[in-house]
C-alpha cells in the first residue's frame, strides 16, 4: 500500500518522535482558478506508537473561512439551519446514525482516536468506543471481508477507506463477495454495509491517490453507487446509504471535504437514486457529479453572461442511473454535454452516453458530448495536473458547438 | 547479532487421541465421549462418505455439472461440528459439508443445492456443492480461497459486540494459508481479540501443488505465534483428538476472547475435485495408503465398536438404509421444476432499481417472442 505523502497526518513511526502534520486545502478557492496553497500545522505531540498509547490528537482543521463547530445555537436574526464544512456534515449524518442505530459501527484505518484522516470520524471513538469506532491493521481487502462478515451478520458498518484509490486492494471482497453474496445465498444473507472514502483528484497527490474508482466499481452487480458534492447532500446520502440494506459506496472527493454550507436542524434523508437538479434551463442538459459539479456551475456563470441557459443536473446516483429526471430533462432540451472526471475509456460518462443513446435517442437533436479526463493516469506537476481534469473554459466551448 | 533460525529445528508434536488401530493411546487425557454424541459422529462420517460416493458419480453421469468430495476429512468435519453449539456461526472453505450434516441438512436439502432446482436455498444461483444456509448458522461457501477468513473476524467482531456465548469458527486448507486474506485475517483477530477458530485442514495438497512447495515454515501451527494467536497440531484423523481441541479452543475463545489456531493433519484422499484427476501429480500407491491404512472412518469406527456401541450389522444396515435414501432424494431432486427465470432478478438488490426492471421485461419480451428457442421445462 503506498506511503501517504501529503493530504493526510502521518502516524509516528514507532520509538522516533514526529510531528503530524495536517494539510488541507482551501476549500472556498475552489470557484476560482487561484493557486493553491497549504496551511499547515504542527502540534509537536509524539507518539509512542502503539494503537492503545495513542494520545488523542489535538489537531485543528483551519482554513481561510473559520470553522464553526456544527449545531450552533442560531443567532438572534440569523438564517435558519447550522453551518459547518462537508466534512462535518458527513460526521452529523454519521454521528445521528450511530445514535439512532446500536449496529451501526465504523471500520478502517486511523478512523479511531486519530479521528479519521479527513477528520470525518473525529470525536466517535471517544463517544461509542474503540469496539464500534474500530482501527484495522492495514489491510483493505481484510478489513472489508471483515466489514462484509459483520454485516451478514446483523451489524451496519461503514467501512472508510482512507482513499478509495486503496480500496483496489479490496476489490476481490467487494466484488465477489459485497456484491454477490446476497444473491449467492438466495436472498439468505444480507449485506448493508457502506463504503466510503475520498477520491478523485486533489493537488498534487500523484497517480495513485488520484483515483477515481467508481468507473472500475460500476460494473460490480449487487452494489449501489452514489457520489456527494455538497454538505447538504453529503449528510443526507451518508444517512441514506447507511439506513440502505443494500452494499453501498459512497464516493466523498478529496478536495470537497472544507466546503461550507447552511444545512437545515432537522432531521433529512435523501434518497439513493435521485439526481439533484442544481439549475433548471432550457437550452442544453449538462450532467455532471461530484467536483466536477462546480467547474459546471463556474462555466455556468460564463455561458448565462454569454445568452446560454444551461440545465445543470447532478446525477448523486452513479448507479443505477437516475434515467428519470435525466429523462426528462433530455426531452426539454434535447442535447446533452456530460462532464466528469473519469477516464474516457470505461468511465461513468462512458455508460452513461450508453445509456441515454439507447433510451432517448429519438430526443436528442445531436450527439452526446463527453468531457472526461485523458486516458493517463494523473501527473504529479501541478500544470499537468491541471491539463488532466476538464476546466470550464472547455465546457464553455464545448456548449457553443452543441449549441450551434 | 544473533539470527533466529529459520527453523525451530524441532518438529511442534501433534495432538493424538486414538493410535492407528482406534485404541485409545496410554496416557493420553481427553474428554470423553458418550455414545449418543459417538454414535451421531460415527454415524455422520459414514453417511458423509456416502454422499460423496454417489453424488461424485452422479456428476461422472453428467447429471450434476461439478461435484467436490471431502474423503480422508470426514473426522475433522463431523468431529469439529460435534464440539461446537448451534449458535457458532460456521464460514467454510468448501470442503466441510460434514458440518452442516452433524446440524440437520438433509440429503434431500443437499441435493437440491447440488441440482440447482427450485428448492435449493440458494435459488439455483452458486454451483454444486456451495452450500449455505442462515437456520443452520452456515455462511454460503464463495469459492475464492479464504475470502471467509477476513469476514470470519468480522463476524467473530459482531459476537463481541453483543457479548454473545457464541464463536465464530473457520476452516481453510493448507493452500489457503498462502493467501493474503490468511495474514490478515490472524493479525486482525488477534488484534481486534476476537472469538474466532481457525482450523486448518493440511491435507497435503493444493490442487496438484504439495505442502513442500506451499510454504517453507514448519507446517501452519507456527504461524499462529507469529500473529500472537494460541495454536495447536492436531491428527485431523483422530476424530476424538479434533473433538478434544475444538471444545477447548471453543472454550478458550468464548472465555478470553482470542482466536485459536487449530492445523489438523490430514490427507486430501480424493480429487481436488471432479474437474481434477490427481493420479496426474501423485502416486497411486500413496492414496491407496492414506485411503486404507489411514481411513479416519475406520479408525473411529474400530474405536466405537471397541465400546460396544457399534456392530457389524449396524454398519451394512445403516449403509444401505443411507445410500436408499440418497438415491431418492437425488430422484426427486432432479425431476423437481428448476428456479422460475424471475429468480435471475432478484436478491441482486432488496428492491429491483430501474435498469434491472428494464432488463426483465426486455428479456420477457425476447421469451414471448421466440418460445420455440426457450426450454419447456423451465417456469417464468
Amino acid at each position: 500500500m503506498a506511503a501517504i505523502v501529503q493530504g493526510i497526518g502521518s502516524t509516528a513511526a514507532p520509538c522516533a518522535s514526529s510531528n503530524k502534520f495536517l494539510l488541507s486545502s482551501l476549500g472556498s478557492s475552489l470557484l476560482e482558478k487561484k493557486r493553491n496553497f497549504f496551511v499547515v500545522r504542527s502540534d509537536g505531540k509524539c507518539y509512542t506508537g502503539l494503537n492503545q498509547q495513542q494520545r488523542r490528537a489535538q489537531n485543528v482543521v483551519t482554513n481561510a473561512v473559520a470553522t464553526k463547530e456544527e449545531k450552533a445555537s442560531a443567532a438572534v436574526g440569523s438564517k435558519p439551519g447550522h453551518e459547518l464544512l462537508l466534512f462535518e456534515a458527513l460526521r452529523e449524518g454519521l454521528e445521528e446514525e450511530m445514535d439512532r442505530d446500536p449496529c451501526v459501527c465504523v471500520m478502517g484505518e486511523d478512523v479511531g482516536h486519530y479521528g479519521g484522516s479527513y477528520k470525518v470520524t473525529k470525536g466517535l471513538a471517544e463517544k461509542y468506543g474503540d469496539l464500534r469506532v474500530l482501527d484495522t491493521p492495514i489491510a483493505e481487502n481484510s478489513f472489508t471481508g471483515m466489514g462484509i462478515g459483520a454485516a451478514m451478520t446483523g451489524l451496519r458498518p461503514i467501512v472508510e477507506g482512507m482513499n478509495m484509490g486503496f480500496l483496489l486492494l479490496a476489490f476481490n471482497q467487494i466484488s465477489n463477495n459485497c456484491g454477490m453474496l446476497h444473491y449467492t445465498s438466495g436472498g439468505q444473507f444480507k449485506i448493508p454495509i457502506v463504503i466510503r472514502g475520498p477520491g478523485g483528484v486533489g493537488r498534487q497527490l500523484g497517480a495513485e491517490h488520484s483515483q477515481r474508482l467508481e468507473s472500475y466499481f460500476q460494473s460490480i452487480p449487487g452494489i449501489q453507487m452514489v457520489a456527494c458534492s455538497t454538505a447538504y447532500n453529503a449528510k443526507g446520502l451518508m444517512k441514506a446509504a447507511i439506513r440502505s440494506d443494500n452494499p453501498v459506496i459512497l464516493f466523498e472527493h478529496v478536495l470537497l471535504y472544507n466546503l461550507k454550507e447552511r444545512i437545515p436542524d432537522e432531521e433529512y434523508v435523501l434518497n439513493l437514486e435521485e439526481a439533484e437538479m442544481v439549475r433548471p434551463g432550457e437550452h442544453v442538459t449538462i450532467l455532471t457529479y461530484s467536483r466536477m459539479r462546480y467547474h459546471v456551475m463556474q462555466a455556468a456563470k460564463t455561458l448565462v453572461n454569454n445568452g446560454y441557459d444551461p440545465e445543470v443536473i447532478d446525477i448523486r446516483s452513479l448507479k443505477p442511473f437516475d434515467l428519470y429526471t435525466i429523462g426528462n430533462s433530455v426531452k426539454k432540451t434535447h442535447r446533452v454535454l456530460i462532464v466528469e472526471e473519469c477516464m474516457r475509456t470505461g468511465g461513468i460518462g462512458a455508460s452513461l452516453t450508453a445509456a441515454i443513446n439507447e433510451n432517448f435517442h429519438d430526443h436528442l437533436d445531436a450527439p452526446i458530448v463527453c468531457l472526461s479526463s485523458q486516458d493517463v493516469p494523473t501527473p504529479y506537476a501541478g500544470t499537468l495536473e491541471e491539463w488532466t481534469l476538464v476546466q470550464p473554459a472547455q465546457i464553455v466551448s464545448a456548449v457553443e458547438q452543441l449549441c450551434l | 547479532m544473533n539470527f533466529t533460525s529459520e527453523s525451530s529445528g524441532k518438529r511442534i508434536p501433534c495432538f493424538r487421541v486414538l493410535d492407528d488401530n482406534g485404541y485409545p493411546i496410554a496416557g493420553s487425557i481427553f474428554e470423553q465421549v458418550n455414545k449418543e454424541v459417538a454414535v451421531r459422529m460415527y454415524s455422520g462420517m459414514v453417511t458423509l462418505q456416502i454422499m460423496d460416493t454417489i453424488l461424485y458419480e452422479t456428476q461422472r453421469q453428467g447429471r450434476i455439472s461439478f461435484y467436490l468430495t471431502s474423503t480422508g476429512e470426514e473426522a475433522i468435519n463431523l468431529a469439529s461440528a460435534a464440539a461446537l453449539s448451534p449458535d457458532d456461526v460456521v464460514l467454510p472453505q468448501y470442503r466441510e459439508p460434514g458440518v452442516l450434516l452433524w446440524r440437520g441438512f438433509t440429503l434431500q436439502e443437499f441435493a437440491n443445492q447440488c441440482f440447482g432446482n427450485k428448492a435449493d436455498y440458494g435459488k439455483g444461483r452458486q454451483m454444486p456443492i456451495h452450500y449455505g444456509s442462515q437456520k443452520h448458522n452456515y455462511f454460503t461457501v464463495s469459492s475464492p480461497i479464504a475470502t471467509q477468513l477476513p469476514q470470519a473476524a468480522g463476524v467473530a467482531y459482531s459476537l463481541k459486540m453483543d457479548k454473545k456465548d457464541a464463536c465464530v469458527v473457520t476452516y481453510m486448507g493448507d493452500g489457503g494459508t498462502s493467501e493474503g486474506d490468511f495474514h490478515a485475517a490472524l493479525n486482525f483477530a488477534a488484534v481486534m481479540e476476537v472469538p474466532v477458530i481457525f482450523i486448518c485442514r493440511n491435507n497435503g495438497w493444493a490442487i496438484s501443488t504439495p505442502i513442500t512447495e506451499q510454504f517453507r515454515s514448519d507446517g501452519v501451527v507456527v504461524r499462529g505465534q507469529a500473529y500472537g494467536i494460541r495454536s495447536i497440531r492436531v491428527d485431523g484423523n483422530d476424530a476424538l483428538a479434533v473433538y478434544n481441541s475444538v471444545r477447548t479452543a471453543r472454550q478458550t475463545a468464548i472465555n478470553e476472547q482470542r482466536p485459536i489456531l487449530i492445523e489438523a493433519l490430514t490427507y486430501r484422499v480424493g480429487h481436488h475435485s471432479t474437474s481434477d484427476d490427481s493420479t496426474k501429480y501423485r502416486a497411486v500407491d500413496e492414496i491407496e495408503h492414506w485411503k486404507t491404512a489411514q481411513n479416519p472412518v475406520s479408525r473411529f469406527r474400530k474405536w466405537v465398536q471397541g465400546n460396544g456401541w457399534w456392530t457389524d450389522e449396524d454398519e451394512s444396515e445403516f449403509r444401505s438404509n443411507i445410500r436408499k435414501q440418497l438415491m431418492e432424494a437425488i430422484q426427486l431432486a432432479a425431476r423437481k421444476e428448476k428456479p422460475p427465470i424471475a429468480n435471475l432478478f432478484t436478491d441482486v438488490y432488496e428492491e429491483n432499481p430501474p435498469n434491472l426492471v428494464e432488463q426483465e421485461r426486455s428479456l420477457g419480451e425476447t421469451i414471448k417472442k421466440h418460445p420455440q428457442d426457450y426450454p419447456s421445462d423451465v417456469p417464468l
